[in-house]
């Protein structure tokens, strides 16, 4: 993982940080230079909400590389109360419990390391509700 | 502009091909085409390739390969749109015959993915995602389209047994080409039983990693019925659309909006409409793809994908028979040159050369070619002259 | 006045039990849980560790600080188990909070008091009026030696506390500290598990040190155990801290509602900050809050706490921490367990 590619996604990983349209109000995650709604190139910061509910799901039971050990480990669509759309795992979930419309919610985690020695990726996660 | 014609096809046999290097099956599958199309010389050439440069290290394709086709120093021009760059490359290989700016236009694709662990060539793959926001989340191809397979299955009651159908489906169809990678016919119950990968998908609903090339040779359409010894096959309608690259930021996860909007284009720039096609090669990287495909295509009703198949609407012999060269799934899916061997797949239908697997009075095809989860599509028309 | 404005703490979701310890080495199950007092630990998944713990707990503290966190004005993680051998947990934490860039940050270790340390080092920042809020975290994903007596206990936890001066729920009426040098239990650099002198833990260094704490800060404040609600001390087993309040003069009923450790294990940086953050999920106005923590090599922080009105009012802005301890639990067995702790030897 290279270092400036991790660092520069930090306020998005960390805070989720992202950039509503002061024009049209449309959320944009990560941010944009331009609003493909009005087409407007101003936006100001906000943190998205961290609450939110189970578009669909799946299961992954064959992962790249870095994620072996997590194996299986479940993955979502989800909807965020501001309207905005993000995928990320579903953690701390019994899979069979997994439904469409599920609530949950976001939670700091690390997302894999770089072997012993590389550097470690942490991000967002969401959890049931 | 011209109106243009594909007068040659060249294909060699899909699988893993440990002897051959990339250079080697890119210029087999064009030397075939060459001597299909009967022309002595080519003013251009067009190369469909994912990545090259992750797979095996090499990129300045366009330098390569013209140089080892032989055929002079002639532009050459590498296109990549992820597993939508074969279909592209031909779109672009068009334009560059409609208007004008030259006759013999070789378009080829290829993809030599078995040089790289089974793991690198997955991650070569998920470069076609948003690194950032999709794959560094942990998602996996087959886990994208898992997503889709769920929505599809809440929305619409989609079965996981209808599914299985498309692969099954293909693999009758890839047992009758005796190119396809994977030629052997498989059962319901082999699909279903196989290896869960990313739930509810199974490693049978997915396409294999492959080595292989493709090429065409265009011409403009009144020179090829001057040239021509075979059946010539006018390119009479051509869609290319994008859509977001990350699935979640589309508005309906169960629709393929790329596919249809590419669609309209080429229905429109055909004159046709869904139910004047005879036949269709579309891009079944997944079952469900297949399924999402026909529906955006305007085949079948939304919703209707999964049931529509079940009832042998799209296997040969049906109302509309679709990948009857095997598919992805059956074929295999060296990524750059599938978009390529569909339209071969197509050309060779509409001239009456496909054999066991021959669509009785084949006059219309379509082929749908698309990149990643649906962030990219190529849709060409093409009808028998 | 200067204290707590915030608190918050956090347990992963994973717990394995003392018997499925036992069953592997071959131990006398009941004899463990007797003699140690504890039943089960926390278990951190594999995507889980001081510095996630820590950013979670951290996000409850400010739920109930109801701060601006750009007013933070330091950042401090204790642990014993940073992620990063150079390069420090806080720096993630402060980032993630949105306290970055105008924030003073350090990581601080002293075995199982770097917690308590955290918080003793920003109150003196905020009492001195260097900055406005500091945030003190204590975390750990400690690691006990296959077989060990340690393996049965190390747990994993958070507590976070944003100390300040104005709006605080808990007044820090006085501290204490004591430390001397004391080899009873460490690790060496690129060693993977720590070592400890057995018996020795007890009285020249666990005692020793909370009674030197503990009644210099009771002599000081003078004060009597039987002025206080309630009494915290750090938790290696469920024995330990109930006997060691029992010498200073404090009785059960004191302890029980900061005592996690039978059903948590010994969440180590975490240990009496998370039983701390119990107590304040339940204590009333003007209740009086004796805890000293305990680290080894070795050292106690005393601190005396008076909880004030607004700790009605916020209380329940975040999830407590007795909340975490008992609810959505999931055991596992010792092969999931040894994965998730790296205790595999893998290939390359």
């Amino acid at each position: 993982m290279s270092s400036p590619k991790y660092w520069r996604e930090i306020p998005q990983r960390y805070r989720l940080e992202a950039g509503k349209c002061k024009k049209c109000g449309k959320i944009f995650f990560p941010p944009r230079l331009i609003c493909d709604g009005c087409k407007s190139r101003e936006f100001e910061k906000i943190n998205l909400q961290k609450e939110g509910k189970l578009l669909t799901y799946t299961v992954i039971r064959v992962a790249p590389s870095q994620f072996i050990d997590q194996t299986p480990y479940a993955m979502g669509i989800v909807e965020l109360k501001d309207g905005v759309k993000i995928l990320s795992q579903v953690a701390d979930c019994d899979f069979d419990k997994l439904e469409i419309g599920m609530p949950v919610r976001i939670e700091f985690r690390k997302i894999f390391q770089e072997g012993e020695a590389g550097i470690i990726c942490y991000g967002y996660k969401c959890v049931p509700v | 502009m011209r109106d243009v014609a594909i007068i040659g096809v060249g294909m060699n046999k899909w699988g893993e091909l440990w002897e051959k290097s990339l250079r080697d099956i890119f210029t087999e599958a064009a030397l075939l085409a060459i001597e299909d199309a009967g022309v002595d010389h080519i003013d251009s050439m067009y190369i469909g390739c994912m990545s090259s440069g992750l797979f095996v290290d090499q990129e300045h394709l366009s330098s390569l390969l013209s140089d080892y086709l032989g055929m002079g120093p002639i532009p050459a021009t590498r296109v990549e749109s992820a597993c939508a760059s074969g279909g592209l490359a031909l779109r672009t290989g068009f334009i560059e015959v409609a208007s004008g700016l030259n006759d013999i236009v070789l378009v080829g694709g290829v993809e030599k993915m078995t040089d790289v662990s089974v793991a690198g060539a997955t991650f070569a793959l998920s470069t076609a995602a948003d690194q950032e926001y999709e794959v560094y989340q942990g998602i996996t191809f087959p886990g994208l389209y898992a997503l889709m397979a769920r929505a599809h299955m809440q929305k619409y009651g989609t079965t996981r047994k209808q599914l299985a159908q498309v692969a099954v489906k293909n693999h009758y169809h890839g047992s009758m080409n005796p190119l396809a990678q994977y030629p052997q016919k498989i059962t319901l119950e082999e699909v279903l039983d196989s290896v869960m990968v990313a739930d509810p998908l199974r490693i049978l609903d997915c396409s294999p990693i492959t080595d292989g090339a493709a090429a065409v040779i265009l011409a403009p359409l009144d020179l090829a019925k001057k040239i021509s010894k075979k059946p010539v096959v006018k390119i009479i309608g051509i869609g290319h659309a994008t859509d977001t690259i990350a699935l979640h930021s589309r508005n309906d996860l169960t629709e393929i909006k790329s596919t249809e909007r590419a669609a309209k284009i080429a229905y429109d720039m055909a004159g046709k409409r869904p139910e004047e096609i005879n036949l269709a090669e579309v891009h079944d990287c997944f079952t469900i793809a297949e399924i999402c495909v026909i529906e955006a295509l305007g085949f079948v009703e939304k919703g209707k994908g999964g049931p529509e198949t079940e009832h042998g609407l799209t296997t040969l012999g049906g109302k509309i028979p679709v990948n009857t060269s095997g598919g992805l799934k059956s074929k295999g899916h060296p990524v750059g040159a599938t978009g390529v061997a569909q339209a071969i797949e197509i050309v060779k239908q509409l001239r009456g050369e496909a054999g066991e697997r021959q669509v009785k009075n084949a006059k219309v095809g379509l082929t749908q070619n698309m990149g990643g989860s649906g962030g990219s599509s190529v849709v060409h028309i093409m009808e028998v002259v | 006045m200067v204290g707590i404005t915030g608190y918050g703490a956090y347990i992963p979701r994973h717990r394995i039990k003392v018997e499925e310890i036992a069953k592997v080495w071959g131990a006398d199950a009941q004899a463990y849980k007797k003699g140690l007092s504890v039943e089960e630990k926390s278990v951190p998944a594999p995507d889980q560790d001081t510095i996630t713990m820590s950013v979670e707990a951290a996000f409850s503290a400010l739920k109930r600080a109801q701060i601006d966190p750009k007013k933070i004005g330091a950042v401090y993680v204790g642990s014993e188990s940073h992620p990063y051998a150079v390069k420090p947990s806080g720096t993630v934490v402060g980032e993630a909070i949105g306290a970055t860039p105008d924030v003073h940050c350090a990581d601080l270790e002293f075995a199982c008091k770097a917690g308590s340390e955290a918080m003793f080092v920003c109150l003196g920042l905020v009492g001195s009026g260097s900055i406005e809020y500091g945030l003190a975290v204590g975390a750990d994903t400690s690691q006990g030696a296959p077989g060990d007596a340690l393996e049965y206990t190390a747990a994993a936890g958070a507590a976070a506390f944003i100390m300040g001066k104005d709006n605080i729920i808990a007044e820090a009426v006085d501290t204490y500290s004591y430390m001397t040098d004391t080899p009873d239990f460490w690790r060496r650099e690129y060693q993977f598990y720590p070592r400890h002198a057995s018996r020795f833990t007890g009285d020249p260094a666990y005692f020793k040190h909370i009674l030197g704490a503990g009644k210099g800060l009771l002599e000081k404040v003078k004060m009597k155990p039987n002025d206080f609600q309630y009494a915290v001390f750090h938790q290696p087993n469920g024995k330990f801290p109930v006997k060691v309040g029992k010498l200073l003069g404090f009785e059960k009923k004191q302890m029980e509602t900061g005592l996690l450790c039978p059903k948590l294990g010994n969440t180590y940086s975490g240990s009496s900050p998370m039983g701390l953050t119990a107590i304040l999920d339940e204590a009333k106005p003007d209740d009086l809050i004796f805890m000293v923590s305990y680290g080894s090599g070795a050292g106690s922080d005393a601190f005396v706490w008076r909880v004030t009105e607004r700790i009605n009012q916020v209380r329940n802005k975040a999830i407590k921490t007795r909340e975490m301890l008992n609810n959505n639990k999931c055991y596992v067995e010792y092969g999931t367990y040894a994965k998730y702790r790296g205790k595999i030897r893998k290939g390359e």
